[in-house]
């Protein structure tokens, strides 16, 4: 047992501290927890403008009279539907050397293309959840708003989106979970991110298990503390219900 | 009785599966390498060809053994052979002390130096450029090549990529200012590419092995005896140029 420890340690040590291998690994999370955070805020706001287009077309498309804005709508919805066909029909990893290689050819920093290609992809599944909690508000709610006066966007604003966002948070919150660890192939683009950072201290000292299970504990420390932060934001809300 | 028959039929579906791997162990050499590195190893119509594959079949077939490749991650290839995952690994892979605490090389068989590739128009013109800052070298992760410039030039220089194609791919697109790889790639690579160049001073030079587990003593002496005679007898040469025109 002692003697287990005692290589563990030694491992420990070679790993990460010879050679200061554990800046790979503070500057690994660093760039992940950048490329998340961006990624999230693009994809919220992409969900919710895709969403509210999404979901108004598919609530009023029989009640507008023909006109500008009833062709205006069909495009708009025409588009969306198209994004989220495009975008959650092919994997991230070909999104993302899409978005290296062929889009944003331009650009050196790797940091703000990783983010907009998970922030364009995240918008995609985060526009379906926070669509379904807007359909789930019910209708009556909406006509409610209408009738005493509120405009379509003040109707949203006020009494939908609260409501819905109450509803989507867990998906949400899901959402966000999986986006965290799906920055994992970020290296495929050259970014030194968490899972990249241990890869090169594998690559120096070949051994598996230390970085690989260093790596590994990290993001689980990650999704359990945002999962707990989540948790509390979501009993805060729910404290209005009664 | 419908659902205990459909579960014994997805249990035996199951282990046809993954039964063959483990039933036809017999006489089996699992190696190991990148598929990503021409005239090494890389695809062709489909199959596995290449320098380093070429010599492990022609040993394998003079010590009988049956050659089973996995294609990884080139970072992956020395832990897998440590781990003892796979027998040999493989893939230009440069004899280095730090490599050698892990897995034992067998006699080098080849030789290579880093070249630099850069752009036709590139301001860049030796190894000097390099430090100035703000200059991106693109790497093959965890080769040699990353090795060295990263203690030479520092973090702040590094772009890893998974493939040396990749990296190629990223200094096209301006991405990264130059590429450090092996040499006989890097012809291929500046050969299949309009507007690169490879500059005429070399970044380091260096022998290459194949590597066996520390503990398969038995299996190394016999891997590399058979290499010996090979290289003895002008057969790794023969396939050297074969894939190399020496000019």
């Amino acid at each position: 047992m002692a003697q287990a420890f005692a290589e563990l340690k030694e491992s420990f040590i070679f790993n990460f501290i010879e050679g200061a291998r554990w800046k790979y690994i503070t500057n690994g999370l660093w760039v992940t927890l950048k490329v998340t955070f961006f990624a999230l805020l693009l994809g919220i706001v992409i969900g919710v403008v895709v969403a509210m287009v999404r979901s108004s077309y598919d609530q009023m498309k029989d009640e507008m009279k023909p006109g500008l804005g009833k062709t205006l709508m069909t495009a708009l919805n025409a588009l969306a539907r198209l994004y989220l066909t495009v975008i959650r029909g092919t994997p991230v990893v070909v999104q993302l050397l899409i978005g290296y290689f062929v889009i944003f050819v331009s650009t050196t920093n790797t940091v703000f293309v990783a983010s907009m290609v998970f922030g364009i992809n995240s918008g995609a599944y985060i526009t379906e959840i926070i669509r379904g909690g807007i359909m789930s508000i019910d209708h009556g709610q909406f006509e409610a708003g209408r009738s005493i006066g509120f405009t379509y966007i003040q109707t949203m604003r006020f009494i939908i989106i609260p409501q819905a966002f109450k509803n989507v948070l867990p998906s949400l919150a899901n959402e966000f979970i999986a986006l965290l660890k799906e920055t994992a192939v970020c290296g495929y683009i050259g970014l030194m991110d968490l899972t990249k950072g241990g890869d090169v201290i594998r690559g120096r000292t070949f051994s598996a298990f230390m970085p690989l299970i260093a790596v590994a504990l990290i993001y689980l420390l990650l999704v359990v503390f945002f999962s707990w932060l989540i948790g509390k934001l979501e009993r805060r809300l729910r404290s209005s219900e009664r | 009785m419908k659902k205990t028959i459909s579960l014994i039929l997805c249990l035996v579906f199951c282990f046809a599966c993954f039964a063959p791997s483990a039933l036809a162990a017999d006489k089996v050499l699992k190696v190991a390498t990148n598929v990503a590195f021409p005239p090494y190893e890389y695809y062709e119509d489909e199959k596995v060809v290449g320098i380093d594959v070429d010599i492990v079949q022609a040993i394998c077939d003079k010590l009988g053994y049956e050659m089973e490749l996995s294609d990884m991650e080139f970072g992956s290839i020395i832990t897998a052979v440590a781990a003892g995952k796979v027998d040999v690994g493989f893939g230009a892979i440069t004899i280095t002390e730090e490599r050698a605490k892990s897995v034992n090389f067998t006699t080098s068989y080849s030789t290579g130096i880093q070249s630099i590739i850069v752009k036709e128009d590139s301001p860049i013109t030796g190894v000097e450029d390099l430090e100035a800052k703000g200059i991106k070298i693109g790497v093959q992760q965890d080769t040699t090549g990353d090795i060295y410039a990263t203690d030479q030039f520092g973090e702040d220089h590094m772009a890893r990529f998974n493939k040396g194609a990749d990296a190629v791919q990223a200094l096209i697109t301006g991405k990264v200012n130059c590429v450090i790889i092996d040499n006989s790639p890097a012809e291929t690579f500046v050969a299949q590419n309009k507007g690169l160049k490879i500059l005429p001073t070399a970044y380091a030079e260096e022998a290459y092995g194949f590597e066996l587990n520390k503990n398969a003593t038995e299996l190394y002496d016999e891997f590399n005896g058979a290499l010996e005679e090979l290289l003895k007898d002008g057969t790794v040469q023969k396939i050297i140029d074969k894939y190399i025109s020496a000019d």
